[in-house]
């Protein structure tokens, strides 16, 4: 837990920072406000973090702080104060002497963010040497290199020395955040803006990058404006906390009085969204409805139309931030705890306990999915990758498996595998006890009934150019659930009607819906044709927390309705914990253990799973904390032996050698690891 | 019994058909690609561009509806016999610009011919500029008349443009005011900020300016050679919108040509991958490495043979000239099928990989449903914007192609042709400027409004707009 | 490396097949050589035997692909299209209607092409590139506005009218050098500069735009807000991270005309009088000489498909990602 410094003087300090859009277009020009009224302080060697759904405008707001932002965005109030300067009325020059030397940012994209076509030791050494003429110091090659590789070390690159001639595209993303991060910490800035520094990495990784940032705040005495969404990360890496909504700044607090009262109604609906909060069984407290458009903010309270304890005050005068304490605040009429005590409240709606039914529905046995790999002249086949390396699952009816894994372990291909839009490469599927054969098309038709697909983006499953009546109904026609459009269009209602949505929205098109309604929206296009089982590729790991709730909320209620059985894919714990019976971890196409939900969470078998348990920034902490090194390999050339064990922390000499075989233990779990017997 | 037999030239039906096709795809896309129109719709310079390629078109489709002019009975004769002179609508308009033919080159607005003859004088033959048979003609002995009657007749008219403009403005305006329950002064004020939902500030610019420019030229027309004479007399200004239909066959029956291959090749080659897009790549490679002038070239020299063997298969010289027309139309389909093909390819790789072609696939969806109702509609603008920019290089290309002596059939009137049969005469002192300088306006007038009515297409139909 | 260019050469072939055959269809089967003679003859002087003459006098009068009559191997060559096709892949062209041996003819008409091709490429693309890094540096400003639209314009201005206004102004009213004509050696440069001063301007609207969209692609990406953040001046920005990535592009779509240059131009090699492979084209093409035209397709092909090789090797040498694959 990191402590609070203890100096006192601010070392940045905003004050009523707006911000707006430039709209451009046929008519005068318009302006619409993106953020209104920000106010914060961040002492030196202190963390703030800026909590908030995607849209609410943090990443405009710690750019506007660099004056870094784009074109169409324009600062139309505020004071910027840092080190007691005001940054918003420097000159350009000025501004840009500070950038990198006062404050440093790095951003959520390691991918993007560093320019592909010049080495990362020049990327680095260049904020060493622009900084050093600033200073009036000169620099030479040499110097500017052994710096570089000392930058390099710091941030946990080995062998710095041959790595700071490469190419970007040589490391992998972890490792490029890795080299933002020493670039944003070549010219020792006072000040580090981290963006949504871990969004885009894999638990394990960004439990690695974490810990470096912490260990280099504390080496350097650097203050930090940590940007996310994930509470967990802010329980973990935050001294004050400031929760944004809508583009204004609704509380600010100390952790501490963060996570034990959070005061505004939003940042209750929040911890109450979360699924790791909520006893298992039980179901989430979800906020209704959506965020204001911002062309559209309502004059008074922006969170009025989603709150429970709105007033009629609340609609029309706009709370202003009230302090709280020395450095707190909150805007809202009404803060406190939430009515009823308790930070978080639980619906007592518990989940029917589902018997395991005798013939499982759905048998998966070593299945294997191969891409090969083809080069050159002809297109030799000159290797492959084993993205699917020998799975075997079973799914029970009306219940949830959880298939668990870092991006890239193979469990997206598993689910397309099935659902036959990838060639087996090996294995049997049986549905209900009969052999699937892949080449049978009235199997694989008559299978399409029974099992269904929902992808991952919302934004990407649903045709921009189809209404929304003709994407449900597209699955109907092709399967012959429905004769015709016009027989098809009252079942379509129905289906709207199941997953909250009116049938109005038939004739609209998917653009005018928001991310957690078109995920609705394809919840339903799979049940349409009415399936036993629905296989979920990560359907809410694009959603916010709040729409996240709403989702998962939707889906146990449909489970519970329509005694569907779900092969859930999920990155997240939290969900697996709060949605499934069963589940499977996955490691470079292998399941690395399988069992039930309680047993393997809680006492996990196999040294990944724990690491990755631990991995999970959590707001109620609590769990050992085991690293991993290193990051996931290609499973082009997975390892030799125990896939696992160049990042295991408790490899054994045979681990090298052979892969251990899956083996059951007490408890119905099931685990590869030559540890576990 | 009719005064005339109407003639179905190929490059007529298909211009027709393009017509049709391009209002059907205008009407089919309206749902799907409303915003992408309604982008296009509030873009000023595109309404006003439009506007101009559609006086354009107008001028193309009047000469795109062909029929022979029945003779006048001979004596004794009593069969119908219709002339061999294939003519069109516009030819009829216009009949007086192209019977008034002088004996050579005229100057724009000369009463005189540009050569020196031998005149009769009662005072014997000198060596002088002679008077023209038609231009200025009405004035008679007072061909120092001339200035201030070319200035009266500008004036009037464009009194007259400006009241028309201003009628036209006010309708507008008044017919805006009632649908919208608004005052005339804040709808006006609305149509000239460019604040209505449609540009019509761009229509009536565009109005004001064609009406300005040819309402005079209308009305000079009838006396003068507005343009000049070329080489044989010929009004220049009858020439250049004549052209005007050859550059819109070039421009758009080849697309009519390319767009079929390309799409269903390009889709083909991406969406089903395997041995098809192997072959299908192989052959546009093979196509893209011949220089594309050489190809066509090549292609245009054989069909030359194939015309010139076969004499027996053409009627009249306007058939023949219209078949080599549409012959090099399809070549330069042919040869410029490629690049949208690729573009297509690689944008059907990307999107089958999309997450609503695998659900699409994954409920079984037929591979034809999926082209035609996701990969189609999702590829559409990629297709517009292809056509539209390819237009101005066809016009462009005609011009080139036809100097070169693979183009249209000389007898053709075309942009090319004209710039080709001017060219010589710039040696000539003083030079003979005219019909290079109104094929140049011309041209670029027509490629400039096609060029900024691309880039507004382009931009309203970016899917990241979306 | 040389193995990878070994492996592009291979590539190259069947491409090179694929364009003889669709030569050889264009040129004799869509025709019959006794069309072209007729045709090349005029309408007075076809008799059977005059055919049969032109035939045999251009070797046009043996079977297409397979002559039964020959023995042996001869069988396959002693075909037209053994004669006419595949002898172009060893540099024999045959010869031209006015007897000229064209493998020759090609080899002295390269340099004068390639005088006038070769400074209006280097030029053309100094200045545009300079120009578009212009109105990219100035974006969204009033520069940039009518830079654009100034583009466009000459965009729009077909090719003849830079040639014949370029020629009538510069050469006949001012009289600045020679209308058109070339020279041989230092004195060569009087004919060259005016076809290498339009062909820059001709060229300038489109690849300027062209250009300068390649930069703005470049201009939002992420990596130049990083740039920005570390506290460089806006013009090292640009010069070190927006072009080094946008000369990617550039380069490679560059690259691929190098060894088309040898070509020359038609209209400028025309309309100047200059003995180059263009005019010598647009010659045959008047002439209807079809050996010309089709080994100047064939030679055609084989520099695009160097450009090609040429365009994957350099961007291995610009694009670190290629390289190091
Ligand atoms: N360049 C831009 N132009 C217009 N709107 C923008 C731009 N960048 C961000 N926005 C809008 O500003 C709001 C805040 O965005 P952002 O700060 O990125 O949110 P967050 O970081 O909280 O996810 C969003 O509604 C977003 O759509
Ligand atoms: S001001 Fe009213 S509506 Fe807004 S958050 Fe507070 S209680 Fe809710
Ligand atoms: S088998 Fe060995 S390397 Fe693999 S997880 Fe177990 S202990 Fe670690
Ligand atoms: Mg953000």
């Amino acid at each position: 837990m990191p402590s609070t410094p203890v100096s006192t003087e601010a070392l940045l300090a905003v004050r009523g920072l707006s911000l707006a859009i430039q709209k451009t277009g046929p008519g005068r020009p318009r302006q619409v406000p993106a953020v209104t009224d920000l106010g914060f302080a961040i002492k030196p060697g202190e963390t703030l973090a800026l909590v908030g759904e995607s849209g609410c405008g943090k990443s405009l707001s710690a750019l506007a702080l660099m004056r870094l932002l784009p074109p169409a965005i324009r600062i139309t109030a505020g004071q910027v104060r840092f080190q007691g300067r005001e940054l918003l009325d420097l000159p350009e020059a000025a501004m840009r002497e500070l950038r990198g030397r006062g404050m440093a940012m790095i951003f959520q994209e390691p991918a993007t963010s560093l320019n592909p076509v010049l080495t990362v030791g020049a990327q680095i050494g260049e904020v060493l040497l622009r900084h050093a003429a600033l200073e009036g110091r000169n620099l030479d090659g040499r110097a500017v290199r052994e710096r570089v590789e000392a930058l390099l070390r710091q941030v946990g690159i080995a062998d710095p020395a041959r790595r700071l001639d490469e190419y970007p595209f040589q490391f992998s993303g972890g490792m490029k955040q890795r080299v933002m991060i020493a670039i944003a910490l070549a010219a020792e800035p006072q000040l580090l803006i981290a963006d949504e520094p871990t969004t885009a990495l894999d638990v394990t990784v960004q439990a690695q990058i974490l810990d470096l940032l912490a260990k280099l705040q504390a080496e350097r005495g650097m203050a930090m404006l940590l940007i996310t969404h994930d509470l967990g990360i802010v329980a973990r890496m935050a001294h004050r906390v400031g929760v944004m909504y809508a583009g204004q700044l609704v509380e600010l607090a100390s952790r501490e009085a963060f996570f034990q009262a959070p005061a505004h109604p939003y940042s209750q609906a929040l911890f109450a969204a979360l699924p790791e909060a909520v006893a298992r069984g039980q179901r989430l407290k979800a906020l209704a409805g959506q965020v204001p458009a911002l062309a559209a903010m309502p004059a008074a309270c922006r969170f009025a139309a989603r709150c429970e304890r709105r007033q009629p005050v609340c609609e029309t005068e706009a709370p202003g931030l009230m302090p709280v304490g020395d450095e707190g605040g909150v805007r809202c009429h009404f803060p406190g705890p939430r009515p009823g005590s308790a930070a978080v409240e639980i619906l007592p709606v518990p989940l029917p306990a589902l018997p395991v039914a005798a013939r499982p529905l759905l048998e998966i046995e070593a299945l294997k999915v191969h891409f090969p790999i083809r080069k050159g002249f002809l297109q030799r086949v000159c290797g492959h990758v084993r993205a699917v390396d020998g799975v075997s699952l079973e799914l029970s009816p009306g219940r949830t498996l959880a298939l668990v894994g870092e991006s890239g372990c193979g469990k997206t291909t598993v689910a397309k595998a099935l659902m036959q839009l990838l060639p087996r490469s090996g294995g049997e599927v049986r549905w209900q006890g009969t052999l699937i054969e892949a080449k049978d098309k009235r199997q694989i038709q008559a299978l399409r009934r029974k099992m269904q697909m929902v992808f991952q983006d919302p934004f990407a499953s649903l045709n921009p150019r189809m209404r929304v009546g003709d994407i449900l109904l597209e699955g109907m026609l092709a399967l012959g659930v429905a004769a015709s459009a016009e027989a098809g269009r009252p079942a379509c209602v129905a289906l709207l009607e199941q997953v909250g949505m009116k049938a109005e929205a038939l004739e609209r098109y998917p653009h005018e819906f928001s991310g957690g309604q078109r995920q609705r929206i394809a919840i339903a296009r799979a049940l349409a044709v009415a399936p036993q089982l629905l296989l979920c590729d990560e359907p809410t790991s694009a959603l916010d927390v709040s729409v996240q709730a709403q989702i998962l909320n939707l889906l146990r209620d449909l489970q519970a309705e329509l005694k569907v059985a779900y092969l859930f894919i999920t990155h997240n714990f939290a969900v697996v914990e709060y949605l499934a019976q069963e589940v499977a971890v996955m490691y470079l196409g292998r399941v690395v253990e399988q069992g039930p939900v309680e047993q393997v969470l809680t006492a996990p078998a196999h040294p990944y799973t724990e690491a990755l348990l631990s991995a999970v920034p959590r707001i109620s902490g609590g769990r050992p904390i085991l690293r991993l090194q290193g990051e996931t390999p290609s499973p082009a050339h997975p390892p030799e032996g125990c896939h696992f064990h160049p990042r295991c922390p408790k490899a054994l000499e045979q681990c090298r050698n052979a892969y251990p075989p899956l083996r059951p233990l007490p408890g119905g779990v099931q685990v590869a690891c030559h540890l576990a017997c | 019994m009719m005064s005339f037999q109407p003639v179905l030239l190929w490059t007529d039906v298909l211009l027709w058909l393009l017509l049709g096709c391009g209002v059907g795809l205008g009407i089919v896309s309206a749902h799907t690609l409303r915003q992408a129109w309604s982008r296009l719709g509030k873009n000023t310079v595109a309404m006003a561009t439009a506007t101009l390629l559609s006086a354009f078109l107008l001028v193309g489709l009047l000469d795109s509806l062909h029929y022979r002019e029945r003779l006048p009975p001979a004596p004794g004769e009593v069969r119908v016999v219709y002339g061999v002179e294939v003519r069109s609508v516009l030819d009829g308009l216009l009949r007086q610009l192209r019977e008034q033919s002088e004996k050579t080159y005229s100057a724009p607005f000369a009463t005189r011919l540009y050569a020196k003859e031998t005149l009769e004088t009662p005072a014997g033959p000198v060596q002088g500029y002679p008077r023209l048979k038609y231009g200025g003609a009405h004035l008679g002995e007072h061909e120092a008349k001339r200035d201030k009657d070319v200035l009266q007749r500008a004036f009037a008219s464009g009194v007259l443009a400006f009241l028309l403009w201003l009628g036209l403005a006010a309708g507008l305006t008044a017919l805006l005011a009632r649908r919208q329950g608004a005052s005339h002064h804040e709808t006006w004020q609305a149509i000239w900020q460019g604040e209505t939902a449609f540009a019509w500030r761009g229509v009536l610019l565009a109005l004001g300016g064609l009406l300005l420019v040819f309402l005079p030229m209308a009305l000079w027309a009838g006396d003068y050679h507005v343009l000049g004479t070329d080489k044989v007399g010929q009004d220049v200004f009858y020439q250049v919108l004549k052209s005007i239909r050859t550059a819109l066959v070039i421009g758009l029956v080849t697309t009519l040509v390319m767009l079929p291959l390309a799409v269903v090749l390009g889709i083909v080659a991406g969406y089903f991958r395997g041995w098809a897009d192997d072959l299908i790549q192989y052959v546009y490679t093979v196509l893209n490495s011949i220089p594309g002038v050489l190809l066509i070239a090549a292609a245009v020299l054989m069909m030359q043979v194939l015309i010139d063997t076969h004499p027996q298969w053409f009627a009249t010289a306007a058939e023949r000239a219209d078949l080599r027309l549409l012959a090099l139309c399809v070549i330069l389909g042919m040869t410029s099928w490629t690049g949208l093909a690729r573009l297509l390819r690689g944008e059907s790789l990307k999107l089958r990989e999309l997450e609503y072609i695998q659900a699409a696939r994954a409920f079984g969806v037929s591979s034809a449903r999926i082209i035609g109702r996701h990969l189609l509609p999702n590829l559409m603008h990629i297709v517009v914007i292809a056509l539209v920019m390819d237009f101005s290089s066809l016009v462009l290309a005609e011009a080139v192609l036809s100097y070169v002596g693979i183009g249209v059939d000389p007898s053709m009137i075309s942009f090319g042709t004209m710039i080709n049969n001017a060219r010589m005469e710039l040696g000539r002192e003083p030079v003979v400027w005219w019909s290079l300088a109104a094929a140049f306006v011309f041209m670029f007038v027509l490629v400039l409004s096609a060029n900024l009515f691309a880039d507004a297409v382009r931009d309203a139909f970016d899917p990241r707009l979306d | 490396m040389l193995a990878y260019i070994f492996r592009r050469l291979l590539y190259a072939v069947p491409i090179l097949i694929g364009v003889n055959l669709l030569t050889f269809a264009l040129f004799f089967v869509v025709n019959t050589p006794d069309d072209m003679a007729r045709m090349q003859l005029g309408v007075k002087h076809v008799t059977p035997e005059a055919i049969q003459k032109w035939k045999a006098e251009r070797g046009y009068d043996r079977p297409l692909f397979w002559n039964p009559e020959a023995a042996g191997l001869a069988r396959a060559t002693d075909t037209i299209f053994f004669d006419k096709s595949v002898r172009m892949f060893v540099g024999d062209f045959g010869r031209a209607e006015d007897g000229r041996d064209i493998a020759r003819e090609i080899r002295t008409r390269m340099g004068p092409s390639l005088a006038i091709a070769l400074p209006t490429f280097l030029l053309g693309l100094c200045v545009s590139i300079s120009l578009a890094l212009i109105l990219a540096f100035f974006r969204a400003s009033a520069l940039d506005f009518w830079g654009v639209v100034s583009c466009v314009a000459l965009m729009s201005i077909s090719g003849l009218f830079y040639i014949i206004g370029g020629q009538y102004l510069v050469a006949k009213v001012w009289k600045l050098v020679p209308i058109s004509g070339f020279g041989e050696g230092l004195d060569a440069w009087r004919f060259l500069v005016l076809p290498v001063l339009i062909g820059v301007v001709a060229g300038l609207g489109s690849s300027t735009r062209w250009y300068r969209t390649l930069f703005l692609e470049e201009v939002n990406k992420d990596y130049v807000r990083t740039a920005r953040a570390k506290g460089l001046p806006e013009t090292r920005v640009f010069f070190r991270h927006i072009l080094k990535n946008a000369m990617i592009p550039i380069l490679t779509g560059v690259v691929v005309v190098i060894p088309l240059l040898f070509m020359g131009s038609l209209l400028t090699e025309s309309f100047f009088g200059i003995p180059g492979l263009g005019s010598y084209t647009i010659d045959a093409i008047n002439a209807q000489d079809f050996a010309v035209v089709r080994s100047m397709v064939f030679i055609g092909s084989v520099l695009y498909i160097v450009g090609l090789m040429l365009t994957d090797i350099s961007y291995t040498l610009v694009d670190p990602r290629i390289r190091f694959e």
